[in-house]
């Protein structure tokens, strides 16, 4: 089944079975291998993506479904290869991840946050974060790297939501 | 020790951590990201008894199934291939990548079905038609020691794997000379550290130069030449790539039966194969769950709270084969008596067979389950006499002046502060408010307590729990290697031998030699060559790293330190010992004598420049020898770990009695290991742990119904921390450098995870001490507490009624 997916601002046809998840196809039809694959029935949420706007696990979201969608994934966070985005700095920072596998999810749900919440509390963080599971940091340099975060586009020279776009290709 | 942490530019500095760059742009490289064209799936079929004779496979409809490559079963597979190999000396205990003849617990891989693609490979799979006999099949550790219980490898006569009974000391006579004596039980429930990665591999079979290449997500020692045996190649004919990410493993990611039959498959088909395991996969058949454990334990003990001797009986449930977990009974061994000062002790290590997912290493390696047991001790103890449970642990605990101190098993403690970490935990945490804060929440109905643990870490072990568990095994080194190369344009290059899960090791070697060689860790880079390319090495097992991986690259630094002096000497015509090595350059009496650019044209160019007999080139290695490690077991005794971190944790949980959703109000841990390399990194591991640790005491269990069949598979079952689950925590630092390392540094990869189990439930118990309950098995569920604290209410309003 042919279906046209906008990835990270650009679109492309794919050509996918019904069942394909979209986790599978970003990652096995686009080669975008940020998203990772973790329990793939909606629980951990390594899959984690934007899409309009909001985190969505993509496990849970069917290719085909994703016609006409905005998908928004950890590789296009930033414009240069080599770049990192404040929030992808700011977890650099505190260290807010061990092995990696949970990273892009948990950052992309941190976006998803500062998207409408520019000084989110911690317990706002928290819930954020809450359906994104990471086994190796126990979260707390992960909820300090999301502040560090929030504070640092607050002290940028624009709105932190424009800002934020404009990191992300968004504007 | 060779230099205080305060005169270190780059070691214990806050600096960033070098791997995280990569992983927060989503550009690290897991097995899973690995495509290599041509590739074939895997999928399998599941076994569906927890114990079964298979009478027949029928794979004709699935062989028919549109991509279908190859079906292969268990015996196919077993007249081909070597046995996996165990650990203890249990020849009978056959284990293959899939069930041979009988399946031994539910959802055990009874056949391995290959297709073009993943999904073609599982609708196969649905299609194989398995006939069975069921047999009878036992779950309980206690149930599988007596005569009557099903046998699950029949051939081996009985269910134990391992009974061995160590006595240090005079037990006995400590029993008949101490005022007081209790008995307890206590059990540690079936978990493991689930990584959000699966398990997975990736081999290529290359028939012209007869190789087997290997990407996996792999943390386990000796990996490379267990694939080689099982499939009857020499060593040199299996490569792992080491520089592939692994999302997670704290222990569990030893796929030796995945990569075999990967490899396998690779061979007979000529082409490359991929099996990542599915959650289900991982959960019910990736051999990966933690020990699972029964403490019968006596302690014998003075009224004033002198703690004598201690008799423990450890039965570990290790599910259905043997593999290398029931070696986590050996590793507490050489940490027996905790941080205190118990005279003798008599331990009964006991592992059985069962018809449950096997076993394998989970995080401190049996560690975190024996410390809960003796803490649990400590704050029994406490409550028999009376006594603070504070008070208690401070008059058992090694004091700071005893090291470095033997223990009755026969290792000898580096170095500690115990009482002084303690003390910084309470004024930090301001321990009288932090009780008054609990009656006050127990003034407003909620039940509140306090708990307490203290725990160590032995680390950077030697592995002799091989050679003490299993005569026939002699390992007596367990070492890691470093090779430095400098190149012609002064470029730093480090080559570590070994695949990392998160516990930062690129930052680890580079900080360590850019300490060294004093230049920048950020110039330095890493490499981690495959495993034919590699000095040995034993993989980050046992919170070794820091010690055994800065070691090595510590003292590789050395030795070119060692060969630029030399040089300097004899090209300036200055005596060595007139020069010093400082900022990359030799220092002499008058100024610089050789700065780095002409070190590195001196070495790579002027040969006739070099003292005589110096080869060409600037470049070290060191293959480091566990310190302290030298001698094989003897009377049972030997030196185990090196080094050993402490920590002290205190909690404070509130909850509804009605409700009993344990909410953890107040956490903070002590923690001393020693000189920290990377702060960020011990940090983390330590918070990490925590989590860890707070999922073993209250959320995680993998649960069998009375058929067998493993109920908590998915992760809408198994149930982790989440952010909610996780408090802040509060870290109070304390360093008691370890005499024996570079730096002074112990290991800290498995603290938190090591205490917070016992901390928790001594919080739960003090909280719920006043209606005289036990809850004697982890995970406390919330059921459990409400309903003991239901019963025990009943009991008393029946008696007010009477």
């Amino acid at each position: 089944m042919k279906v046209e997916l906008k990835v990270n601002g650009r679109a492309s046809e794919v050509d996918v079975e019904p069942r394909k998840s979209l986790l599978d196809c970003l990652r096995d039809d686009l080669d975008l291998k940020a998203t990772h694959a973790g329990c793939e029935h909606g629980v951990c949420g390594a899959c984690t993506v934007i899409i309009d706007g909001q985190a969505v696990r993509s496990c849970l979201v069917l290719a085909v479904q994703g016609d006409g969608l905005d998908i928004r994934t950890a590789e296009g966070l930033t414009d240069c290869a080599g770049e990192l985005d404040i929030v992808q700095d700011a977890f650099c920072d505190t260290h807010g991840l061990q092995c990696g596998y949970c990273t892009s999810g948990m950052i992309l749900a941190a976006h998803a946050l500062l998207l409408e919440n520019q000084a989110p509390t911690q317990d706002d963080i928290r819930d954020a974060i809450s359906g994104n599971i990471c086994r190796c940091t126990g979260y707390g340099q992960i909820i300090e790297a999301v502040e560090l975060a929030a504070d640092r586009l607050r002290q940028r020279n624009a709105r932190p939501d424009e800002a934020l776009s404009a990191e992300r290709g968004m504007a | 020790m060779t230099e205080q942490s305060s005169q270190n530019r780059f070691v214990s500095q806050p600096r960033r951590v070098r791997e995280d760059r990569r992983f927060v742009a989503g550009k690290g490289r897991f097995v899973a990201d690995i495509d290599i064209p041509g590739t074939l799936h895997v999928a399998f079929v599941a076994g569906t008894y927890a114990a079964a004779r298979i009478e027949s496979i029928d794979t004709s409809a699935a062989l028919d199934m549109p991509g279908v490559v190859d079906i292969v079963t268990g015996d196919q597979l077993a007249a081909e291939i070597a046995p996996l190999m165990n650990g203890l000396d249990t020849p009978k205990v056959r284990r293959y990548p899939l069930a041979v003849g009988d399946v031994r617990y539910a959802g055990e891989w009874v056949c391995a079905v290959v297709a073009e693609s993943r999904e073609q490979a599982e609708d196969a799979a649905d299609l194989v038609r398995v006939r069975y006999a069921k047999r009878d099949f036992v779950l309980d550790a206690e149930e599988a020691l007596t005569r009557e219980a099903p046998v699950v490898h029949p051939d081996h006569g009985s269910n134990v794997l391992l009974d061995k009974t160590f006595v240090w000391g005079g037990v006995e006579e400590d029993f008949d000379r101490s005022d007081e004596k209790l008995s307890l039980r206590v059990t540690w429930g079936r978990n493991s550290t689930v990584p959000i990665e699966t398990f997975g591999v990736v081999a290529k079979w290359d028939p012209w130069e007869r190789i087997l290449d290997v990407w996996a997500s792999i943390q386990m020692p000796k990996y490379a030449d267990q694939i080689a045996r099982a499939l009857g190649l020499p060593g040199n004919g299996v490569r792992v790539h080491y520089d592939v990410d692994v999302g997670g493993s704290y222990g569990v990611k030893r796929g030796i039966k995945h990569t075999v039959l990967a490899g396998f498959f690779a061979r007979r088909l000529g082409r490359p194969i991929r099996l990542i395991e599915d959650r289900i996969e991982n959960m019910r058949a990736g051999d990966a769950h933690g020990p699972e454990r029964i403490f019968d334990i006596d302690v014998a003990f003075n009224r004033d709270g002198t703690v004598r001797s201690m008799k423990m009986r450890a039965l570990d449930n290790a599910g259905a084969y043997a593999g290398r977990a029931p070696f986590q009974l050996g590793k507490p061994i050489g940490a027996i008596v905790g941080p205190y000062r118990i005279n003798s002790v008599q331990y009964h290590a006991l592992s059985v067979t069962t018809n449950k997912t096997v076993e394998e290493a989970v995080r401190g390696f049996g560690q975190s389950p024996t410390n809960y047991a003796i803490e649990t001790m400590m704050d029994r103890v406490a409550a028999h006499l009376g006594m603070d449970r504070l008070e208690l642990r401070r008059r058992n605990l090694i004091r700071k002046e005893q090291f470095p101190y033997l223990i009755p098993s026969g290792t000898t403690y580096d170095s500690g502060d115990y009482h002084t970490v303690i003390d910084k935990v309470l004024l930090h945490a301001d321990y009288d408010a932090l009780v008054a804060e609990r009656d006050r929440l127990r003034a407003e109905g909620q039940c509140a307590g306090i708990g307490i643990a203290a725990c160590l870490e032995p680390s950077g072990g030697n592995s002799s729990f091989e050679p003490l568990l299993n005569e026939k095994n002699r390992t007596s080194t367990w070492m890691e290697s470093v090779r430095i190369n400098v190149d012609a344009t002064g470029a730093v290059i480090v080559a570590i031998h070994t695949t990392s899960a998160g516990q930062g090791h690129e930052t680890l070697a580079a900080t360590v030699v850019g300490e060294r060689l004093q230049i920048d860790p950020d110039a330095i880079r890493i490499v981690r060559p495959d495993s034919l390319e590699s000095l040995p090495g034993n993989s980050p097992v046992g919170s070794r790293m820091a010690i055994m991986l800065g070691g090595a690259a510590a003292r590789a630094a050395d030795t070119l330190r060692a060969q630029i002096l030399q040089i300097a000497s004899h090209v300036s015509g200055i005596a060595e010992e007139k020069l010093t090595y400082r900022e990359a350059a030799v220092h002499g009496p008058d100024g610089v004598v050789m700065d780095w650019a002409e070190i590195v044209d001196v070495t790579h160019r002027r040969f006739h420049d070099l003292p005589e007999g110096m080869s060409p080139g600037l470049s070290a290695q060191h293959i480091l020898q566990v310190p302290t490690g030298t001698a094989l077991p003897k009377d049972g005794k030997v030196q185990m770990y090196p080094c050993f971190s402490f920590e002290f944790h205190l909690v404070l949980i509130a909850f509804d009695p009605i409700l009993a959703k344990p909410e953890i109000r107040r956490y903070v841990i002590g923690h001393d290991c020693g000189t920290v390399i990377n702060p960020h990194i011990v940090r983390g591991m330590t918070l990490g742990g925590i989590a860890h640790g707070i999922g073993a005491a209250l959320l995680e269990e993998f649960a069998y119904d009375d058929d067998g069949q493993l109920q908590t598979q998915s992760f809408l079952d198994y149930l982790m921390p989440s952010s909610h689950e996780v408090p802040n925590v509060e870290i109070v630092h304390h360093c008691t450098p370890s005499p024996h390392t570079e730096f002074g540094q112990k290991g800290s990869g498995e603290s938190g995870y090591l205490g917070a189990p016992a901390a928790i439930s001594g919080a739960i118990h003090d909280a719920i001490a006043s209606r005289g309950i036990t809850l004697d098995k982890l995970p406390i569920r919330m059921s459990a507490i409400s309903d003991a604290i239901a019963a025990a209410d009943a009991v008393q309003k029946k008696g007010i009624d009477v």
